[in-house]
């Protein structure tokens, strides 16, 4: 595909170069000096403009449209306004917040700057998870630096606009990565997600407007500043023109690559490569010369796609037309053809159910449920009934259904209904063998003690 | 001013203050707090909630219920000197975290979750770690250990002065 072999890295850019992280070699590369000149030039609806005209669709999970977000906040609105970086990263699979905040903390930095200014935000505080101690020491370091530079603090250059950037440290809970689950921790309380409306841009964290963005967001903001809406918009897949509710996903993409392939890691390439795309020309193909059996789009919440479906663009619109949840955080594992189909389900059964946080009825039991359920096929008490059972649970758990408060329960259902759709022999063949006298059964059976939640 | 002050060191509340003016609600250094504590002393124990509570004029139950939400901190005792999280989410699943952590508990002589009996080490199972790339890892402290293997388990035991034998 040629636009891959014309493209060039530019969120990694500082991969690979010494002292990357630093506020010189940032600047060296043309950093800071985007936002000096739009300090300068712009006001804030105009930056709101710019990025609403990118197309720049948010990197942290859900894709929703970043300018269109900021607009929500209410006009002429007497502040303070919070803007929170959602540095939570705790997908499955998912790293690339990390290498950004390692590699070059400074980009992060300057798109938080830019986007505070655009939706006013006079205080940014940045979620960091509790499990990045590297990562914190670095973001730490770049905003003392920023700070004696003057782009934080009092009146940034002259240009009446001021800004404090803090780190907040979370607490190795999963849920805190939910928008409002973040609002509520920051705000020093258990992490229960909220129920919306109202939505953060009307009451965020401290009962005032917030805008919560991604770290990658942030860092695409500070490129859209240094190279233009075009050379945005020249990436990736356009909009469909004959659906007019596809905002297209344009702009590079940081992909996590993990599991089964030759050389995990982070890569960049244009929204839009294919699964396949990415594990042989990046990955070194799938490990030990075997063939991946299936993979998971963007991180364990969005399902699986099998072999037969990884020439799927991962765009924003493709994992979709596969049955998956959707793009999610571009996070891809591989899954090779030795792995048991069960066990892969009990590992995502007992990710969610440790992570649930059981506020929501069908969320906390589903969870739960499933995993006990798993837990009694492996035990080899396991019935074909039992996969109508978690298939009712798949489909009846989430904001989808309409039977929760936030989206974990949806990506927890995905990798229970994907799999349970797409390998049920594979399920059918190993009840039966592993429980051949009761796999027939229908009656209540007795729930076996849970081993490996917590 | 706290009345009959037991836990918190002077030193504990300058660093609890000195972040008071990034928050406009004292609620809001309850985390912050949490960690300093937690930091210090491995554990946040019941004297400590009551503190934490006066200094941020909150009821002691309200402290008490972020910190239980978050089994993050410990509370009837200390962790082990060095904690260590060994990832068992997806990626690291896939190339053998599971028998990393099992190697890791036989070793030690513990069970996933324990301290060992001398108070070096604390073994937890941990959810994906965010460094996949490496899988399968563990963060033990600040130290993000790669690419596990049980020869690596081992080595890392040693230095925490835990091998068996
Ligand atoms: C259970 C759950 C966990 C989430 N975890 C994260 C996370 O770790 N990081 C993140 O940026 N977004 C996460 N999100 C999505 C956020 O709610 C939110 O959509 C996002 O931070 C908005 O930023 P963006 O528009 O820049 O993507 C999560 C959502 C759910 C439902
Ligand atoms: S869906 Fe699950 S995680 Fe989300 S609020 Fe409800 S119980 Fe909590
Ligand atoms: S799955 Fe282990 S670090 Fe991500």
């Amino acid at each position: 595909m040629s636009s891959f072999d014309t493209f060039e890295p530019v969120l990694l850019e500082a991969a690979g170069i010494d002292d990357g992280h630093t506020i010189e070699s940032y600047r060296s590369r043309g950093g800071y000096a985007p936002l000096e000149k739009l300090l300068s030039e712009k006001q804030p609806p105009e930056v709101v403009e710019m990025v609403k005209s990118s197309g720049l669709r948010g990197r942290g999970g859900a894709g929703f449209m970043t300018g269109l977000k900021w607009t929500f906040l209410p006009k002429d609105h007497p502040g303070p306004i919070y803007l929170c970086v959602n540095a939570d990263e705790s997908e499955p699979g998912t790293f690339n917040n990390r290498i950004l905040m390692e590699d070059d903390p400074h980009q992060v930095l300057e798109g938080t700057i830019i986007s505070a200014y655009a939706t006013r935000a006079s205080t940014a505080y940045i979620y960091l998870r509790y499990e990045y101690p590297k990562s914190w020491d670095i973001l730490q370091k770049a905003i003392d630096e920023a700070y004696a530079a003057g782009f934080l603090g009092e009146n940034i250059k002259g240009s009446g606009f001021s800004l404090d950037i803090y780190l907040h440290r979370g607490a190795a809970a999963y849920i805190c990565g939910e928008e409002t689950g973040l609002i509520e921790s920051l705000e020093g309380k258990r992490a229960w997600p909220r129920i919306k409306p109202p939505f953060p841009a009307i009451e965020g964290v401290f009962r005032k407007p917030t805008v919560v963005n991604n770290i990658e967001t942030m860092a695409c903001v500070a490129q859209i500043a240094r190279r233009g809406v075009d050379w945005f918009r020249s990436i990736g897949i356009p909009a469909d023109p004959n659906n007019p509710r596809d905002p297209g996903s344009y702009g590079p993409k940081l992909y996590c690559l993990s599991g089964h392939v030759e050389k995990p890691g982070c890569y960049e390439a244009p929204l839009g490569i294919t699964a396949r795309e990415l594990i042989d020309r990046f990955g070194g193909g799938v490990w030990k010369g075997r063939q991946a059996k299936a993979v998971i789009p963007g991180g364990i919440s969005m399902g699986l796609m099998t072999e037969d479906e990884l020439d799927t663009p991962l765009d924003f619109a493709g994992p979709g037309t596969v049955g998956c949840l959707g793009l999610g955080t571009a996070a891809v594992v591989v899954v090779d053809e030795t792995v048991s189909i069960v066990d892969f389900l009990h590992n995502s059964c007992r990710f969610f159910a440790h992570e649930s946080c059981g506020q929501c009825t069908p969320c906390r039991e589903g969870t739960s449920w499933s995993l006990r359920m798993l837990e009694r096929i492996r035990a080899g008490k396991g019935r074909l009934r039992d996969l109508d059972l978690l298939a009712e649970i798949g489909d009846t758990m989430g904001m989808m259904p309409g039977s929760t408060i936030c989206g974990l329960a949806d990506g927890a259902a995905w990798p229970i209904k994907n799999s349970i759709a797409k390998f049920r022999d594979e399920f059918e063949d190993y009840i039966k063998q592993t429980n051949p006298t009761g796999y027939m059964e229908t009656d209540p059976v007795p729930a076996l003690p849970i081993v490996t939640t917590h | 001013m706290i009345a009959n002050r037991k836990v918190l060191t002077e030193d504990m509340l300058a660093r609890i203050e000195a972040l008071a003016s990034r928050y406009p609600t004292k609620q809001a250094l309850t985390l912050p707090a949490l960690h300093v504590v937690h930091d210090e002393l491995r554990h946040v124990p019941l004297d400590a909630v009551v503190e934490i509570a006066e200094l941020l004029d909150l009821a002691p139950a309200e402290v008490q219920d972020t910190l239980t939400f978050y089994q993050f901190f410990y509370q009837e005792k200390p962790h082990g000197k060095v904690r260590a999280f060994v990832c068992r989410s997806i990626s690291c699943a896939l190339r053998g975290g599971e028998q990393v952590l099992e190697h890791l508990c036989e070793k030690a002589g513990i069970k996933p979750g324990e301290t060992t009996a001398d108070g070096h080490i604390t073994i937890e199972p941990a959810e994906c770690l965010g460094a996949c790339d490496f899988a399968p890892c563990m963060l033990a402290g600040n130290d993000l250990h790669k690419d596990l293997t049980p020869e690596k388990a081992d080595v890392f035991l040693e230095s925490v002065g835990r091998q068996d034998g």
